[in-house]
């Protein structure tokens, strides 16, 4: 290997971004690794009434407690299960720690900037908005999400509106 | 580092010292001060005044410099203090205070307040200075008057020179000799130079060289070398510093070593001048710093205990300072530890045989030193109610004059521990109340003559422990509330009230809002704004007023406190298969409601007849939503409740039992819950929610409201819908 790809190597590696890749039925979603506090198993969760159904309820992480909720019901899959295999990602998102139960974590990909396109304008229940593109990676298509907007979108209903 | 690294430091000195200060001033005697006292009065100011300069906080700076000053005299006995002297120094004080925040806050200090307490304080200066001794007044500069009134400006300094020149005659306190060598050891240059600026205010520099290792400062002072170290622990630590008399002046160059053996040490630990002895060895290397720290050249922020000079007086300081958030990130574990403690004790009961005598054993102790462990970390979070208490002496003073009345306050109990959060949060209420009683409660001198009590009305603060509860009294021994004058009054106020109601009833009344008694409005109090926001405060702490008067003999107002807001004395109950907490100070009693005593009113509100009254029924299940409860009334069990005054009957499926509980936040990473205050962590690790009982009773009245209109309108509580069919 010579020095000039080398140095092109190390510029584009500069703009890379790592990215934990989890799935949703059958779909695969990932979001920015950086994010991703810790990943556990879904147990011991308190229901919490009058709120909507996608929230789960709360969790003892350590003494401190944290809000699940579960994507799958938030995208509207129609399989919704727990089970063993149940996994929650805990992230770190403008200073919350929440919970998002997904169906499995698969694993952590590296893309570089041409690598992502732009997400198309589409979906009722997953609002564009919320996502930072689509990531190709050869016959595989990953829903990039922008954990920050979506967990604290009005939709979410995870942070108090200022009004109230 | 720079030098804004230390700010805090001096800001959270600056309050200590200013917080003594008014201590000192309160309790001075004027017609016999204590000179040790006016002392620590004016080390306090002056302490302020040196850091204040050095950080260039211009304005307290000015401030502090007249102030001490004024003080200057005022110890040297060159003033005599009178009390409205001393009622000036106390308004400077809070100036003081002001500006400390306006700095901390980043802003600057306001300008037209600082002018006129300059202004103050130089009136005070001119008239006062030499009455006390006529021999030492003299002599006294004044240029107080003119330089001053100006703001800012660097023409201040020069007469800080002049001025303390007055007390070298006086002698006091100060040194003997005005001329000294201030040997700074291992400071880096740009200190050495706000040093040396630092050193310029105190008196004049003559001349100062130097190097990093030993940089020498001779100055013209006289200043006390107290107060020298007193200032310059804001940046360096006290065995950086030494301060000699110069042996001769030619020789400041190469000291040589004068008779006093004693600090011999020190100087030949530090190598720099073997043959300098300081004369003086006013600074106690009391803890030996090693070679390279004196090679750092920037200092690290003074030791605390040694930079106060407080500590000089005598008071070690044996407190260190840490954030609050570390002393919550241990309360947290030591939650989890615990939790992780009684988990490995279930699992340890179910072991058996005899080989397990040693983990049970071992299980014991643990859990023993758990619990000890839980005790001394919350204990940290608990300050003693004096620093409530000791900031009544002055508003009573103030109020008392104001309104022509003359108190005596007392205070009990000053050494009750509280929860540092509610110790804040309780200052304002009880200020208030405080003020009502001096207002409202004790009458003036001559009608308490005329009453047969004596002139001077009694004032007493008092906390004591009372179960996991502190009780905090404001007892005066005034005239009492008037019966009647508060129905009057609320009629007029177009409350709904009777002739026939208690007096507990009556009494309460003065929390509603918009009520007050008082013929004017002083501006003491009156407005009948603040009552119930007292009242809504300490509510909100989790606490409880209650009021006592008899006529005559005078009032008692009581405020119930938990003990801390971050553990709560809770009830578990079982509702289906969920798990709440209810807070054991709201529980009454429980009961199984017979049928007899059900009584349904119109629509499907229902009520439960305790003894004489009718209370209403809030459903647990169908306020929360738990569709695996019980729903046939006789067979649940009604728990009475109180919350915010008013009772009603909570229907629970079972009751579990009473516990501690920590209680946690569910806002830090969610949002409010209606119908819940809080949440907490059971001993099996998961999550229980402790229940708000009047958000709770809201939330079953919404729930009846939307259920009513539901087939008209489904859009209202859309969220819920779907779960109250199956629970209806």
């Amino acid at each position: 290997m010579n020095q000039t790809t080398d140095v092109a190597l190390a510029a584009a590696e500069a703009q890379n971004s790592e990215f934990l890749v989890f799935s949703l039925g059958d779909e695969e979603y990932a979001i920015d690794i950086l994010k991703v506090q810790e990943i556990r198993g879904y147990e011991n969760v308190t229901r919490i009434a009058n709120t909507p159904e996608f929230i789960k309820g709360v969790t003892n992480l350590r003494g401190v407690i944290v809000p699940i909720v579960d994507l799958r019901i938030k995208f509207n899959l129609e399989k919704v299960e727990y089970g063993g295999q149940t996994v929650v990602i805990v992230v770190n998102v403008e200073d919350r720690i929440v919970g998002i139960v997904v169906d499995g974590v698969s694993d952590v990909m590296t893309l570089s900037p041409d690598q992502i396109k732009p997400a198309p304008e589409f979906g009722v229940t997953l609002s564009s908005d919320f996502l930072s593109g689509l990531g190709s990676l050869e016959d595989r298509m990953l829903v990039i999400v922008d954990i920050d907007k979506l967990l604290t979108s009005d939709e979410m209903a995870l942070v108090e509106k200022v009004a109230e | 580092m720079d030098i804004t690294d230390f700010y805090e430091t001096f800001f959270e000195e600056a309050e200590e010292l200013l917080a003594d200060m008014e201590r000192h001033l309160l309790e001075l005697d004027v017609d016999d001060p204590d000179s040790e006292q006016l002392n620590a009065i004016f080390r306090a100011a002056h302490s302020i005044k040196g850091g204040a300069g050095t950080f260039g906080f211009d304005v307290l700076q000015k401030t502090t410099h007249l102030f001490e000053n004024l003080l200057d005299h005022a110890r040297n006995g060159e003033m005599a203090l009178r009390r409205d002297i001393v009622d000036t120094f106390l308004e400077t004080k809070d100036m003081l205070n002001d500006q400390l925040d306006a700095y901390r806050n980043g802003d600057e200090p306001d300008q037209e307040a600082f002018e006129r307490i300059c202004k103050t304080l130089q009136q005070v200066a001119l008239e006062e200075i030499g009455k006390g001794l006529e021999a030492a007044g003299g002599d006294m500069p004044q240029p107080d008057g003119g330089a001053k009134s100006e703001p800012p400006s660097q023409s201040a300094e020069p007469e800080a020179d002049a001025e303390p020149s007055s007390d070298s005659a006086a002698g006091a306190g100060a040194a003997n000799d005005g001329c000294r060598v201030v040997a700074l050891l291992g400071v880096g240059e740009k200190d050495r130079e706000l040093l040396v600026e630092e050193l310029g205010q105190l008196g004049e520099v003559v001349e100062h060289h130097g190097d990093e290792k030993r940089y020498e400062v001779v100055m013209e002072s006289t200043v006390s070398d107290d107060d020298i170290e007193a200032v310059m622990c804001f940046i360096i630590d006290a065995d950086q510093l030494e301060i000699r008399a110069p042996v001769e002046r030619a020789d400041q160059g190469e000291p040589s070593a004068t008779a006093d053996a004693a600090s011999d040490e020190e100087t030949a630990a530090q190598e720099a001048k073997p043959s300098a002895a300081p004369e003086k060895a006013a600074v106690a290397s009391d803890k030996p710093k090693s070679a390279e720290s004196k090679g750092n050249d920037k200092p690290k922020p003074a030791d605390k205990s040694k930079a106060q000079p407080k500590a000089k007086a005598g008071s070690e300081s044996t407190s260190i300072r840490v954030s609050v958030d570390k002393v919550d990130q241990i309360i947290n574990l030591v939650g989890e530890l615990i939790i992780t403690q009684s988990m490995l004790d279930q699992t340890v009961s179910e072991l058996e045989g005899p080989a397990n005598g040693n983990l049970v054993n071992g299980m014991s102790l643990l859990q023993r030193n758990a619990r000890d462990l839980q005790e001394s970390v919350m204990s940290i979070r608990m300050i003693p109610m004096d620093f409530v208490f000791s900031r009544f002496p002055r508003v009573v003073r103030e109020t008392a004059g104001k309104l022509g009345k003359e108190i005596e306050l007392v205070t009990e109990g000053a050494a009750t521990e509280l929860d540092k959060s509610l110790t804040e949060r309780i200052i304002d209420p009880l200020t208030h109340l405080v003020r009502n009683s001096l207002d409202h409660g004790i009458e003036p001198p001559d009608a308490r003559e005329a009453a047969g009590k004596p002139r001077t009305g009694k004032l007493t603060l008092s906390a004591k422990h009372q179960g996991g509860n502190i009780i905090i009294e404001v007892i005066d021994d005034g005239a009492g509330l008037n019966r009647e004058k508060l129905l009057d009054k609320a009629r007029e106020s177009g409350l709904n009230v009777s002739d026939t109601m208690s007096d507990d009833d009556v009494w309460q009344l003065i929390f509603a809002p918009g009520f007050s008694t008082a013929k004017e409005v002083t501006d003491v109090s009156g407005r009948g704004v603040g009552m119930d926001v007292v009242k809504r405060n300490i509510q909100g702490m989790g606490g409880s007023v209650q009021i006592t008067s008899k006529p005559g003999e005078g009032t008692t107002i009581r405020i119930v406190l938990p003990l801390t807001l971050a553990i709560l004395d809770g009830m578990s109950i079982k509702v289906g298969s969920e798990m709440f907490i209810l807070p054991l100070s709201a529980v009454l009693e429980s009961l199984q409601p017979a049928k007899e005593d059900i009584y349904a009113m119109a629509g499907d509100d229902v009520v439960l007849k305790v003894r004489d009254e009718y209370l209403p029924v809030v459903a647990v299940h169908e306020a929360l939503d738990v569709a695996d409860a019980r729903t046939e009334l006789t067979e649940t069990i009604a728990v009475i409740v109180q919350g915010e005054g008013r009772r009603y009957a909570l229907l629970v499926d079972d009751l579990v039992g009473q516990q501690q509980v920590v209680v946690k936040n569910l806002e830090t990473n969610y949002r409010k819950v209606p119908g819940v205050s809080a949440a907490t962590i059971l001993g099996d690790g998961s999550v229980a929610l402790i229940l708000d009982i009047t958000g709770l009773h809201r939330l079953s009245r919404q729930k009846k409201e939307a259920r009513r209109h539901k087939p008209a309108d489904r859009s209202l509580e859309s969220v819920t819908d779907n779960e109250m069919e199956t629970s209806s």
